[in-house]
């Protein structure tokens, strides 16, 4: 046993490091307030050095980057905020064409996609169905060679900058829910698409999509036809290799740190020489060394070949539900000046701490939310009996 | 990098395993709590196999092992919340064997290396008058090492062989080390007893994730076989998500408790603050899936028959041991934004 990184990645860390300074710009993590956390130049130098496709498995011809390398390439994209949401959109859509697609597909999207050039994102959930996937009722309809799709998803994020959407249809409704799904690439141009924003209370702007008789040739499918839910489970594979989140916290950790010693309440000691404040401050960043010997742990797993399952939905519950913790505390300690957003000017560290505090929710939803993740722990570490059907 | 056992390692845990099981049974556990909290028999027998020295080095007859390789056996212990004082003794096996320490009367050593003499750490310094109290062990140890006004002292006689009656009937009791020799002064004495006591954490905080992780195999194994409105108490979303909790923490400490044993073997800068933010979180998190597993067990958990209770009230006491938690937490956030103002 030995949770040391190796010292390849330590001096990998460094050119990550060396990269962002470089690269990443406060401009950049400020532009994201207007609700698109994308940044076009970043994702362009993230994958011109090669860290885009370095993160598709080798196995479907991608770089095989190290797990230990790419969690500390994720590691660090988090810890200085990077709006880098869609590389990991782009590394599984590649991952799921290069396992499933057809040659049309792999010559024409997953080029534009490796060099950055070109976005995916994903069509799962729809108004009626977000964590029971699998009932999706977006309808796609043989015609002639090709199909039609009628239907509506919710929460695709990215779509108003994005290429294509990985769509989740239904092509069988009348068999049992998970046998008669099928996917497809489509790009977002086709006649017939509607993108109509979704406001969040957290800065990021979301997507509502709708298809109206949306044709597409047979090329764009993806796998076979009801073949769709063996896909949507390589999708939650490559999910967890990309997958980040186990960082959230440490941003404003810092800025409460910076608050608390900045502080000056009137006839009151500064917060950081309060012990409630102390505590709390301590507590997180505890939290924080679970997550990241969480993070290690999964990337030293998938380092030496082994698929974990459960650890990934125990890191994403953790680190998910310690964050919504941690931004309600120092939104707290900093009483009524916390409540300043980013458009004042008076906001501590510009709002940081209430962005995040917005924020935090989503993070305990999106990608599986912490029910489904307590489910899958119950049944898949403990043996505890399905409660649902 | 590796984060699971090595094959030398699940070699010791599964020996170490079946040792505990087969020795530190409820009903031993039981047995030790009418007495002083300590099974004779069962040290013997840890002292044969070696366990008492194994990570002592080879050198003063130890059995050479990284503070994880006796990790690995610290998580049996804590499974079974044996009634030996292994963390403690282990620890002072390891101080007798390194710098201040050495300078031990003679045979001392060797007796203590071999599990022969039953040593104790007192975690908190001798009050005035040179009385530590409420040692770990203290009612059964033959040698306690400790502070006393700054010296690094080590007490030996008879041990009063009585504990202070306490919550998980551990063999708590004063000692007086007013007599006892000393080791070091100074600098090097706060720094060798430092020491000890970072090892002390790191091996505590993986004890403490063994205990959650038998606990909450107690708690699983007993809602599915136990039915309430036709079905098992397990089929419960509620009692699911409560449990799925609990293993994801305890899961997370137990990580957290082996990357701090990792950290003091490499004698990494900051293994001092990882070990004792393991320590924290795993005991917080034995704490929680204590008490969700007794909650789970209806009435039958309050009830002296079952061994929830045992681990229920282990998981409180042993980090108490130390101290109140808050004041781990204070020294953690005084080395993190340095000490208070206007604090004495």
């Amino acid at each position: 046993m030995d949770f040391r990184l190796p010292a390849q990645a330590e001096a990998f860390r460094a050119e990550v490091q060396e990269f962002l300074a470089e690269h990443l710009t406060a401009e950049m993590i400020a532009a994201t307030r207007d609700g698109t956390i994308h940044s076009p130049g970043l994702h362009r130098a993230i994958a011109d050095r090669g860290w885009l496709s370095g993160a598709v498995p080798a196995e479907l011809g991608g770089g095989g980057m190290d797990p230990v390398e790419l969690c500390v390439l994720l590691e660090e994209l988090q810890l200085h905020q990077a709006p880098a949401d869609a590389l990991g959109v782009a590394v599984v859509t590649v991952s799921m064409i290069l396992e499933h697609g057809n040659d049309f597909l792999r010559a024409e999207a997953v080029p534009r996609l490796l060099s950055g050039e070109a976005l995916g994102c994903f069509g799962y959930s729809e108004p009626e169905s977000g964590s029971d996937v699998a009932a999706a009722r977006t309808r796609a309809v043989r015609d002639g060679d090709g199909w039609i799709i009628n239907g509506s998803k919710m929460w695709t994020t990215l779509a108003h900058v994005a290429d294509y959407v990985l769509l989740l249809t239904r092509t069988d409704p009348d068999v049992p829910k998970h046998r008669g799904l099928t996917f497809f690439v489509v790009p977002l141009d086709t006649p017939g698409i509607e993108i109509r924003p979704v406001a969040t209370m957290g800065t990021e702007r979301s997507n509502a999509t709708f298809y109206d008789d949306v044709r597409l040739g047979d090329e764009w499918r993806l796998g076979e036809v009801n073949g769709g839910w063996d896909v949507m489970k390589t999708a939650l594979k490559y999910e967890r290799g990309i997958a980040g989140g186990q960082f959230p916290s440490p941003p404003v950790i810092e800025a409460a740190i910076d608050w608390a010693r900045t502080a000056r309440r009137a006839d009151r000691p500064r917060p950081i020489d309060d012990d409630t404040v102390r505590h709390r401050l301590v507590q997180a960043m505890i939290d924080v060394e679970v997550c990241r010997s969480f993070a290690y742990h999964t990337a030293a797993l998938a380092s030496q070949g082994e698929m974990f399952g459960v650890e990934g939905s125990m890191t994403k519950l953790f680190a998910s539900e310690s964050y919504k913790k941690h931004c309600a505390w120092f939104l707290d300690m900093m009483g009524a000046e916390g409540l300043l957003t980013h458009d004042d000017p008076g906001a501590h560290m510009d709002g940081l701490i209430e962005e995040h505090f917005r924020h935090a929710p989503v993070t305990a939803i999106y990608g599986g939310t912490s029910e489904i993740n307590r489910n899958l722990v119950a049944e898949g570490w403990l043996g505890l009996p399905r409660s649902r059907s | 990098m590796r984060t699971r056992y090595s094959e030398d390692q699940q070699a010791v845990s599964e020996a170490f395993g079946e040792l505990f099981a087969r020795e530190s049974t409820a009903e031993a556990v039981r047995a030790a709590e009418a007495g002083c909290g300590f099974d004779r028999g069962l040290w013997d027998k840890l002292a044969l196999a070696g366990a008492p020295g194994m990570a002592a080095p080879a050198t003063d007859g130890g059995g050479g092992a990284s503070l994880v390789d006796l990790a690995v056996v610290v998580h049996e212990w804590g499974r079974r919340i044996a009634s030996v004082p292994l963390v403690e003794h282990a620890v002072v096996a390891r101080l007798l064997c390194t710098g201040a320490g050495r300078s031990a009367p003679d045979g001392l050593r060797e007796a203590v290396v071999s599990g022969e003499l039953v040593a104790t750490l007192a975690l908190r310094p001798a009050a005035a008058g040179g009385t530590a109290r409420l040692v770990p062990a203290g009612a059964v140890a033959d040698v306690v090492a400790g502070l006393r006004d700054g010296d690094l002292v080590l007490g030996r006689g008879e041990p009063p062989g009585q504990a202070r009656p306490n919550t998980a009937d551990l063999p708590l009791a004063d000692r007086d080390l007013s007599d006892a020799v000393i080791l070091a002064t100074g600098g090097s004495a706060r720094g060798a007893f430092d020491a000890a006591l970072t090892e002390w954490k790191a091996l505590m905080s993986v004890a403490y994730a063994g205990l959650a992780t038998e606990v909450l195999a107690m708690g699983v194994a007993y809602v599915k076989q136990r039915h309430q409105f036709g079905v098992p108490v397990g089929s419960f979303q509620a009692v699911q998500h409560g449990l799925a909790d609990a293993a994801t923490r305890a899961e997370g400490a137990r990580l957290l408790a082996f990357r701090a044993a990792c950290a003091v073997d490499a004698a990494n800068a900051g293994a001092d603050r990882l070990a004792s933010m393991a320590l924290l979180f795993s005991a917080e998190s034995a704490r929680f899936a204590s008490d969700r597993v007794l909650q789970y067990h209806g009435g039958y958990g309050y009830s002296a028959e079952y061994d929830v209770q045992l681990y229920y009230r282990r998981a409180a006491a042993w980090l108490l041991q130390l101290g109140e938690p808050a004041s781990e937490i204070a020294r953690l956030s005084d080395a993190e934004f340095g000490p208070k103002v206007g604090a004495a």
